[in-house]
């Protein structure tokens, strides 16, 4: 079966991005497929790559940027909710005349439409959140 | 790409205090260049968002109340209101905002987009989506 699947709430805070991340990972080892994961809401900020968890901690940015690694799966974070909450990639840094950017490798920036479009393309939308 | 399915989008928030009812909003407009069947589900709180009158002057956040009367415009006419959700909260239809569009079938007769449902005609409703995208 063909899985998308959606994030929205934040990292540490809300356990969403964490059981998706399980999802994800288990669903691929039994065969299915998972070819995109969109990050909206706070779910945005799972991809910043400068979050520095405690050692003893999981570390959920680098989980996620080693699925996309190792499974190919399409990490898109929402540019509109990606800006509101200060998460840029280098185009967008330069293009807002911010002096840096924070997006972890792995993900990459995009719109709404790219999540209507997983709603399409894909046999089930699983959604983590509240 | 050619493929319809029927979209719903559940909204059961505040329109203030949290985002999901701003961010709802902005999958629906971006969703709707994609020429799907889309509802629009309003139950909990989330009936609050239609309510009519909202001023947000004292707040400080944007009052985007007004776009959902615009919905119609992007071809997004079905809005489906739980009668439940309104009873428990003290609300009535009246006390929402009017939200039609043009029905290109009749002649583009100007029609009512809110429809009350209750909650059983709501499990229904559900029941029959391909993608619940919930808020």
């Amino acid at each position: 079966m063909k899985f998308g699947v959606v994030i929205s709430e934040g990292p540490y805070t809300h356990q969403a991005a964490d059981t998706a991340y399980h999802f994800v990972k288990s669903a691929i080892a039994k065969g299915h497929e998972v070819p995109r994961v969109f990050f909206y809401h706070d779910g945005v900020n799972v991809a910043s790559r400068l979050s520095v968890p405690p050692q003893d901690e999981r570390h959920i940015q680098n989980n996620w940027t080693a699925l996309a690694k190792d499974h190919g799966v399409d990490l898109v974070v929402c540019i509109a909710a990606a800006q509101r909450r200060g998460m840029l990639d280098d185009n967008e840094a330069r293009r807002q005349g911010k002096d840096a950017s924070n997006i972890a490798e792995g993900f990459r920036i995009s719109g709404l439409g790219q999540l209507i479009e997983m709603g399409i393309q894909t046999d089930r939308l699983v959604t983590f959140g509240d | 790409m050619s493929e319809i399915k029927k979209f719903l989008y559940v909204n059961r928030k505040a329109p203030y205090g949290t985002i999901y009812a701003l961010e709802s909003l902005e999958v629906v407009l971006i969703g709707a260049a994609f020429e799907q069947d889309v509802s629009l589900a309003f139950l909990d709180d989330g009936v609050f968002q239609l309510t009519k009158g909202q001023s947000t002057d004292g707040i400080g956040i944007k009052n985007f109340s007004p776009t959902y009367r615009a919905l119609g415009d992007y071809e997004v006419t079905k809005l489906y209101v739980e009668q439940e959700s309104l009873d428990e909260r003290g609300l009535t239809l009246d006390d929402l905002q009017a939200v039609v569009y043009e029905d290109e079938d009749d002649d583009w007769e100007e029609k009512p987009s809110i429809r009350v449902v209750n909650r059983a005609e709501m499990a229904d409703l559900m029941a029959d989506q391909d993608v619940v995208l919930s808020f």
